[in-house]
């Protein structure tokens, strides 16, 4: 019969009886099998999804410069961004403080693929002209926003991997890693935090190429727009190496106006005010 | 100069009185309303002493704009922008000029767009730093500063078209600015003084002839393209020798030209490649022939170039940038500036701080002779509305076949302190 080797086969009995339990049971619990960066970018994938369909909108930001000794300058400026099917957004945006840029203007067309493009206008010359796209690093007016902490964080530009969920504040929140895939990028990685429910930015830390961890930005006072689209309306970013910090004022945001492509051309570029 | 204002000014008062009446049609009023402006001081020294009898060692005063700007809720506007310099060094050089004063209107016209400016404007063309070659619209105020970047208000109708392929855009220019030049007493001038009642035009209508210009721009990928022509009275004077009473002067004299014009650029990551190249018909050279006259002569020149950004030089949160550009014309030594063969390096270091301070040197050299033209500039934003601007220029072994040879005893350092408002 089967006796000698009946151990062996009541082990490898339970064992298919484990295996085929495991299978029944897997597919409710699919996070289990979804591994780390699957998670991540199933997580950053959704948050960009709900960001999606605004079509327009306009706003003010007030930038708040701080040094160490706590002294303050400020920026103001103005923008105006629009949705492209297929395609980055394409924003314009006009300086009214500090006076001496006051009308210097700029326009980018962002791009999921290739790099973007970006004029500059400057009013004492009337002069447009086009500016490089590739220092994402560099800072944006003295603050301690660099370029490419500004603007709608494309999925293709990042490598994502699931950390796991803790509270943050009132709120749960789930934490991503994010990796650059841009090699001119000025950060090793960006830990992100979102809250579970609407998955809103709340926080991000960024560590510099050599991993030590260089800023924190912390976002407040979200507010809902169109019904379904969540705006802040104060960033602040804190640099650890410096101790210099910027705080970001959201105001007047417009959704839905009469804005077109035409509006995001160089020679709308020239009379915007 | 002055004699143009009541033509500019009742210009103005239609323009004022057509968005009024337009404004009045839906609801009558002006929707925004905004001044802005700039008065900045400044001061020019003059170290070495002058190559020229009369010339003196100091250039101070102030120039001021204000900019009145205004809207209606349909998104027409109106400019107005008037602006005076003084200077206590030389008379010449205390001018006014209507920068500004015109008409704004826009609309869609399926998936493009138009665009119409109707009055006293200022059009910039090119992408080169060394030079303002395809740049042809405006009129050189060049009493303002020598690098010929500074441009007066030219009268004009502007007609826009634009969409995803580019933009056309077509020119009716008319009411011919005439150049300015320091006066006797003047720093960076010809070896003679410039007399202005003695202009003369080779089209019957002076400066009313109605000049036509017409440019396309476009971008694709990572470049840009301009392409541009212009018919129509010359921006750039010959300056005959003439006697007026017991002084030689030079009397300007604006020749009908035709000028075609490419300007280029491809930006690809830290690199700008860049060329503008013209050719005009219709224009003199620099060498007198035996009748005491110019000779014409058709010429094409061009400025080949780049500029390369460096990011975090040094360790620093900065940004260095380099400009090479190599400027040609094909006039050669009879070319009517000081560009004929040269090479210009610039180097620009932004700090990126809350104060945007940046430094600037460069070399303008000849590669023809020994001619060598060294820069140096800082600026400085020291509150929201007050900014300092120091520059120096130091003219060095300047030859005399040089077209600048008459800027050799002429480095400065200028100082501008700028309040903006």
């Amino acid at each position: 019969m089967i006796r000698v080797s009946s151990p062996y086969l009541l082990l490898a009995l339970f064992g298919i009886f484990v295996a085929v339990l495991a299978w029944a049971v897997e597919p409710p619990l699919s996070r289990a099998a979804e591994s780390a960066e699957e998670a991540g970018l199933r997580i950053a994938t959704d948050a960009r999804e709900r960001e999606k369909g605004f079509g327009n909108f306009t706003a003010s930001l007030n930038m708040v410069l701080r040094n160490k000794r706590g002294q303050e300058s400020r920026r103001e400026l103005r923008l105006q961004v629009i949705e492209v099917e297929g395609d980055g957004d394409r924003t314009m945006f006009v300086f009214d403080r500090p006076r001496d840029v006051k009308g210097t203007a700029f326009l980018v067309h962002a791009h999921k693929d290739e790099p973007d493009e970006q004029w500059l206008y400057l009013p004492a010359l009337k002069r447009v002209k086009r500016i490089s796209s590739s220092n994402q690093s560099g800072s944006f007016m003295g603050s301690e926003f660099a370029y490419e902490d500004l603007g709608a964080s494309e999925i293709e530009k990042y490598a994502y991997t699931y950390l796991r969920d803790e509270p943050c504040g009132e709120l749960e929140c789930v934490v991503v890693e994010r990796v650059p895939l841009d090699r001119k990028s000025g950060y090793s990685r960006q830990i992100v935090w979102f809250d579970q429910e609407e998955l809103r930015v709340q926080q991000i830390q960024f560590h510099d190429r050599r991993d030590a961890h260089l800023k924190t930005m912390v976002v407040e006072g979200y507010q809902m727009y169109l019904d379904r689209f969540w705006r802040a309306s104060k960033i602040t970013m804190t640099n650890h190496l410096t101790g210099k910090s910027t705080e970001l004022h959201w105001l007047d945001y417009e959704f839905g106006t009469d804005l077109d492509v035409g509006d995001f051309t160089k020679t709308a570029l020239k009379r915007i005010r | 100069m002055i004699a143009r204002f009541p033509v500019a000014l009742s210009a103005l008062g239609l323009l004022v009185s057509l968005l009024a009446t337009g404004a009045h049609a839906d609801n009558g009023i002006i929707d925004y309303f905004e001044l802005s402006g700039r008065y900045s001081p400044e001061t020019r020294l003059y170290p070495e002493t002058p190559a020229f009898p009369d010339q003196r060692s100091h250039a101070s005063g102030f120039a001021a704009e204000i900019t009145a700007y205004m809207e209606d809720d349909e998104g027409r506007s109106v400019t107005i922008t008037p602006f005076y310099r003084f200077d206590a060094g030389d008379p010449e050089r205390t001018h006014a000029d209507l920068r500004e004063a015109f008409l704004l209107l826009y609309g869609d016209i399926g998936e493009d767009e138009w665009e119409l400016r109707l009055g006293v404007d200022r059009v910039f063309w090119g992408v080169v730093e060394s030079r303002s070659l395809v740049d042809i619209v405006n009129q050189t105020d060049l009493v303002e500063h020598p690098d010929e970047k500074t441009k007066l208000g030219q009268p004009m109708a502007h007609v826009t078209l634009s969409g995803d392929w580019g933009a056309v855009e077509l020119f009716a220019l008319t009411g011919h600015r005439k150049r300015t030049y320091p006066g006797r007493h003047g720093r960076l001038r010809p070896a003679l003084v410039v007399d202005h009642s003695l202009t003369t035009y080779e089209s019957q209508n002076e400066e009313w002839h109605v000049d036509l210009a017409g440019r396309y721009t476009g971008s694709v990928g990572p470049l840009d393209i301009g392409l541009s022509a212009f018919d129509g009275t010359s921006r750039e004077p010959t300056l005959l020798p003439m006697l007026a009473g017991r002084e030689l002067v030079l009397a300007p004299y604006y020749e009908q030209i035709q000028q075609f014009g490419l300007d280029t650029q491809l930006t690809t990551g830290p690199w700008l490649l860049k060329l503008e190249a013209i050719h005009r018909a219709g224009a003199q050279n620099a060498r007198l022939d035996q009748t005491l006259n110019y000779e014409e002569e058709d010429y094409a020149a061009f400025v080949l170039g780049g500029e390369y950004a460096i990011y975090s030089p040094w360790e620093l949160d900065s940004e260095l940038t380099l400009i090479a550009e190599w400027t040609h014309d094909g006039r050669g030594r009879w070319a009517t500036n000081a560009f004929e063969n040269d090479l210009l390096l610039v180097a620009r270091l932004g700090l990126n701080d809350e104060q945007s301070t940046e430094f600037v040197g460069s070399v303008l050299n000849s590669l023809e002779n020994s001619s060598r033209v060294l820069g140096a500039e800082f600026k400085r934003r020291l509150s929201d509305s007050l900014s300092l601007h120091v520059e120096a220029a130091a003219y060095v072994g300047i030859d005399e076949n040089d077209a600048a040879y008459v800027a050799r005893r002429d480095s400065y350092i200028g100082v501008n302190l700028d309040y903006n408002f």
